[in-house]
């Protein structure tokens, strides 16, 4: 909002900052405080620090495939078992990106953080199934760590038998791994379902949530009904590798386009686990960057319970050439199309919400923009991909790859650290440099499109996935891949270090550096560990008219009218700071 | 939230607003109508109802579930909502098991080897290793 | 240790009546009710991906019926179903003893928690000494999942195989003997709270045998059906006593269940009497009658080359009963029971957790839910063998 001085005569409403003693980073030390931690804030930190690493993991095996295939022969990996060590690295970038980053990064670090706070609460419901949830992720991680160790795993990250019946490579460690990471999710997700439901304070209606927390009851509708269905299946994978139950390995009777069919059930629903958080972030970016209220809340908020319900119904998207009967990929293929309905709603309202605001372009805002315009772009193609006809020439190329990395990169990713950006003030009460993050922000998006946009025209042309070398008529393409995906990395270096340089040398970041409405910026940054010294007053989350930019400390504050008591004489006239009423 | 609406005075003495206990004669009758309803599973299995069999031995599992989920399970005196997501989850159930069986009976004379199938196999010895084990 | 644990108390003056929390009310909570209700819509939405995680197999038993029901009808043969009538009886049972044991905490009734938990963890004990018969006997007779599916007609039972029920009983058995010695020791000792956790807890894992009891004479007695041809009778009545005993030790603990005990032996006793009227249930396990079905049911079609292919297997073999078919079949169902018995191992840790806090006299009719909760999850348990056992076992 435009720099100005605070009217005058009006109360300034601003919770200051915290003491050390409150502070919960501080409040209590010793590593142990961290490790048994019961605090959700502290969860959430360590949950961050814990994707943040297993991102640069899968980021460092991505940098490694990508360079590999500068060369139609292949650059990195030479000789005999060069092939094995390509499926290793993408199955295991693939894995790890999926399982320890994207699914637990935006619902388990942001949404840890934020859900209770966001919601008025003083914690979730479950504190103890909250670290619980913690520990099953890193012993998820420790598992994906032995099997990598023990003989790595190539079976790429979907398992599919029987491939992954016969393999040498450790599948039961990865598996296993997975299904304690399921557990860890599922958790997570029951968490926030009863946290949402039960510990709203008065005041606090369904419709005066703020959109990360549709998004995120969504997201956990999904991981609740859709995890165990992985579970089971992944351990009777584990039955058919250690006795041969017969059920998937066709050695023995048993049926792989089953396995695909229960594997996809949980893993389709699984997309919208990651994308739907992201959803979330976006819808409150826009918002408070805009500082305009929120365009069409409701279908926003519906549209992500639609996303989640629709989310069970087309999964079978993913197997139109596995050998499903003509019949079932029609109606797979009917169904995959009213998924975009919902989607579509979000992306209108975004933009009608942008629609005349006063946008600050600051670095949230930066990658929220980006999102948009890149989950557009791999909604859309994800169309292509639905389509019957186009996927039995698209599927398994190039284009796939490309698809499916605009909508967990381009979007995911992307609002993740949109989300890290906006919050990270809240998190650590540091200001970041502002002109870091913008770079960063557009580094990222350079990159990402130099990487992805050459594989949508390798993938029409014919280029499959999952292969070591190529023709060498893709290689110019695979080489502006190459360059692409060292600028995306390079950038993302940027954004984590601008990030880490704040908490040292960062400036204090107020309560509310944005000028959000939602509850998270009226208390202090960082947050004291019981996050609300009294219960706050549930206003809009959406409503802004009261918030005005405070020049001089560099934030926004509340601005609430002097009251003036309702004279008795007259008590149905309306006080006049009631207008907040939507 | 519910909880806050109705829940400003429970912590007087008497302190039994939320909890319902179910009186010794429903749990015994239901336990006794579980039963007999197991010994007519038991008992039908002796009588060929043909294609039929699987309905009716569902149809009573189904009867014994509802019992236990409205009586054991205090459904029938618990929130709705609980009730709600409880009976949601067989949707998904249903939705899961429907496409895959679905899918899995139109597509299965492809990979399945019949058993009539196989008598042109004994001819042909090389078209039996589908069945076999190497 | 926690940060919050060591909070003073914050933020509950919003309401407008300054009330300290109880002892059994999590700081974040602000009414016992609430932490119930949360709680509560926990453990459903736990029970849902229960549901879902079950749904797995269910789809996996679906799909091969539909396949195969030939295959599904001669497997389930081997299958005793008097073994899984009283399993299902005594997880009913159990389920109404646990939902009793929900009234009692809800009144106050400490003792009549304890004997009812108590009653409880007997019959999952009995549940799970029956299943490991079952278990035991399947092995022998190589009847497994289809990678290591042995089974072969002309030799049903060999006798050189590893002693499996002792395998299975020796944990058990070590628990028993733990116990036992704790029992001593704290009576020695004068631990009265120790002592009265002990107590039920030796007589819970004593049920173990007595189900392992059970599930020998009724598989023994189908043993001896097996070679002649009768029986069943007899069979009934050398049940019976056993089982009285079984339900009498059970019910000696569970104080107030006796009356229901009583009755609990009754329909048992029926159930099994009509198992034994009914020829068609004389020789349920009889290989060689269910050879003889599953030749008329696959037709005349033996495979010559079959003895090639399938080593295993004696050339005169029909061919449902091969590692790729049958086994199939035990592969879902060692699946399906085996997680379910998982299952119940997992109630039986969180029932013992139970006992002690009902010892300690932790539950009141403010704080009860865990005793909800763990009988939400235990009511679930039977459930799902309640849609198991017809599916399994009964298959006609």
């Amino acid at each position: 909002m435009s720099a100005g001085s605070l009217p005058s005569g009006s109360q300034v409403k601003d919770p200051g900052y915290p003491t050390p003693s409150e502070n919960y980073l501080t409040n209590s030390k010793g590593i142990l405080s961290w490790l048994f931690t019961l605090d959700h804030k502290r969860i959430g930190v360590m949950y961050l620090i814990g994707v943040t690493v297993a991102f640069g993991v899968a980021g460092l095996l991505a940098l490694m495939i990508r360079l590999h295939l500068f060369q139609p022969d292949g650059m990195i990996f030479k000789g005999e078992e060069a092939n094995n060590w390509y499926n290793q690295v993408f199955t295991l970038h693939g894995a790890i990106m999926v399982f320890l980053f994207i699914i637990p990064s935006v619902p388990a670090a942001l949404g840890n953080f934020l859900v209770p706070v966001m919601l008025g609460a003083k914690d979730v419901a479950f504190p103890r199934l909250n670290l619980c949830s913690f520990y099953l992720w890193v012993f998820g991680a420790l598992f994906f760590v032995s099997a990598l160790c023990a003989s790595g795993l190539d079976t790429g990250w979907t398992f599919y038998t029987p491939y992954s019946t016969t393999t040498d490579s450790s599948v039961i460690l990865a598996t296993s791994g997975a299904f304690i990471l399921g557990f860890s999710s599922i958790f997570t997700g029951l968490n926030f379902i009863v946290t949402i439901n039960t510990m709203r304070p008065p005041g606090m209606t369904w419709f005066r949530m703020p959109l990360f927390l549709w998004a995120t009851y969504a997201t956990s509708i999904i991981q609740v009904l859709a995890t165990p269905v992985l579970g089971i299946t992944l351990l009777l994978l584990i039955a058919e590798r250690t006795m041969h139950i017969g059920i998937f390995d066709p050695e023995y009777n048993g049926d792989p386009v089953t396995f695909q069919h229960f594997f996809w059930f949980y893993s389709h629903p699984a997309v919208y686990i990651m994308i739907l958080p992201a959803f979330g972030i976006i819808s409150d970016l826009i918002s408070v960057h805009s500082h305009k209220r929120i365009f069409g809340y409701r279908f926003i908020a519906y549209s992500s319970i639609a996303i989640a319900l629709l989310g069970f119904l087309v999964w079978g998207h993913h197997m139109f050439t596995a050998g499903m009967s003509s019949l079932t990929t029609i109606i797979f293929s009917a169904l995959t199309f009213t998924v975009s309905v919902p989607s579509a709603i979000k992306v209108f309202n975004w933009l009608a919400t942008m629609y005349k605001g006063s946008i600050s372009l600051t670095t949230p805002m930066c990658y929220a923009l980006s999102f948009i315009f890149l989950f557009t772009i791999g909604g859309l193609t994800g169309l292509h991909l639905g389509t019957l006809a186009t996927d039995m020439h698209l599927h398994d190329t190039y284009f796939v790859v490309a698809h499916f990395h605009y909508v967990m990169v381009g979007g995911t990713l992307v609002a993740f650290l949109g989300g890290v950006f906006h919050w990270w003030p809240k998190m650590f009460g540091k200001m970041y440099s502002e002109a870091g993050g913008r770079l960063s922000a557009l580094l990222v998006f350079a990159g990402f499109n130099l990487t992805f946009l050459p594989q949508f025209i390798l993938g029409s042309r014919g280029m499959p996935r999952r292969y070591a070398t190529y023709d060498p008529e893709f290689a110019a393409l695979h080489q502006m891949s190459t360059w692409g995906s060292m600028l995306l990395g390079f950038g993302l270096l940027v954004a984590l270090v601008v990030l880490l340089r704040s908490l040292k040398s960062g400036k204090r970041a107020p309560a509310n550096p944005w000028g959000g409405a939602t509850l998270e910026w009226e208390c202090t940054s960082p947050p004291p560990f019981y996050n609300f010294e009294r219960a706050p007053s549930v206003g809009d989350p959406y409503d802004f008219s009261d918030l005005e930019w405070d020049a001089e400390d560099e934030r926004y504050v509340k601005v609430e009218p002097a009251r003036e008591i309702v004279p008795e004489e007259q008590p149905e006239a309306e006080p006049v700071h009631a207008d907040d009423s939507k | 939230m519910s909880a806050h609406a109705h829940s400003e005075d429970d912590h007087s003495a008497d302190g039994h607003d939320f909890a319902h206990p179910m009186s010794v004669q429903t749990l015994l009758a239901v336990f006794f109508a579980l039963t007999f309803l197991t010994v007519i599973t038991v008992a039908q299995a002796s009588f060929d109802f043909g294609a039929f069999e699987v309905a009716t031995v569902m149809f009573i599992a189904t009867v014994k579930a509802v019992l236990v989920m409205a009586f054991f399970m205090h459904m029938l005196a618990d929130k709705p909502f609980n009730a709600i997501i409880f009976i949601g989850s067989f949707v998904f159930v249903g939705l899961f098991v429907m496409f895959t069986l679905g899918d899995s009976m139109m597509t299965s004379h492809s990979f399945e080897p019949r058993v009539e199938e196989l008598a042109p196999a004994v001819a042909e010895p090389t078209i039996t290793t589908v069945d076999g084990a190497p | 240790m926690s940060t919050i644990e060591a909070s003073p108390e914050v933020g509950h003056d919003e309401h407008g009546h300054d009330h300290d929390h109880p002892p059994f009310l999590a700081h974040h909570f602000d009414t016992p009710e609430q932490q119930f209700d949360s709680g509560k819509l926990g453990i459903w939405l736990f029970l849902v991906t229960e549901v879902l995680f079950f749904s797995g197999m269910f789809c996996a038993y679906a799909i091969f019926r539909a396949l195969r029901p030939e295959v599904f009808e001669g497997c389930s043969q081997f299958l005793n179903t008097k073994l899984g009538a009283i399993n299902t009886g005594v997880l009913l049972f159990s389920s109404l003893t646990m939902a009793w044991a929900v009234r009692c905490s809800q009144l106050e009734q400490h003792k009549g928690l304890v004997g009812t938990l108590a009653a409880t963890l007997s019959c999952a004990m009995i549940f799970l000494g029956v299943k490991a018969i079952e278990y035991s006997h399947k092995f022998g007779m190589g009847l497994l999942p289809a990678g290591l599916f042995f089974y072969d007609p002309s030799n049903p039972h060999p006798t050189e195989h590893p002693p499996y029920l002792a395998y299975i009983c020796a944990p058990f058995a070590l628990a028993l003997a733990g116990v036992l010695i704790w029992l001593v020791v704290s009576a020695v000792s004068g631990n009265k709270f120790q002592f009265a956790i002990a107590k039920p807890l030796s007589v819970v894992c004593l049920c173990f045998f007595v189900g392992v009891g059970l599930g020998t004479v009724l598989e023994s007695g189908e043993e001896s059906a097996d070679h002649i041809d009768v029986h069943a009778d007899p069979n009934g009545l050398a049940t019976a006593p056993v089982m009285e005993q079984a339900e009498k030790t059970m019910a000696a603990e569970a104080a107030p269940a006796i009356a229901a005990s009583g009755a609990m032996v009754a329909v048992d006793e029926t159930v099994l009497k009509i198992l034994a009227k009914d020829p068609a249930n004389v020789g349920v396990v009889s290989s060689q009658n269910a050879l003889e079905q599953q030749t008329a049911a696959a037709g005349t079609s033996t495979v010559t080359g079959d003895g090639e292919i399938l080593g295993a297997i004696t050339t005169t073999e029909v061919d449902v009963m091969t590692p790729t078919t049958a086994g199939v079949f035990f592969s879902i169902y060692y699946c399906m029971t085996g997680i379910h018995a998982i299952h119940i191992l997992a109630g039986i840790g969180v029932l013992v957790w139970l006992l002690v806090r009902a010892v300690r006299q932790d539950f009141n009719r403010q704080y009860f839910g865990p005793v909800d909760y763990v009988g939400l999850y235990w009511h679930l348990v039977d459930l799902i063998w309640i849609y198991l056992f017809p599916l399994l076992y009964l298959i006609r």
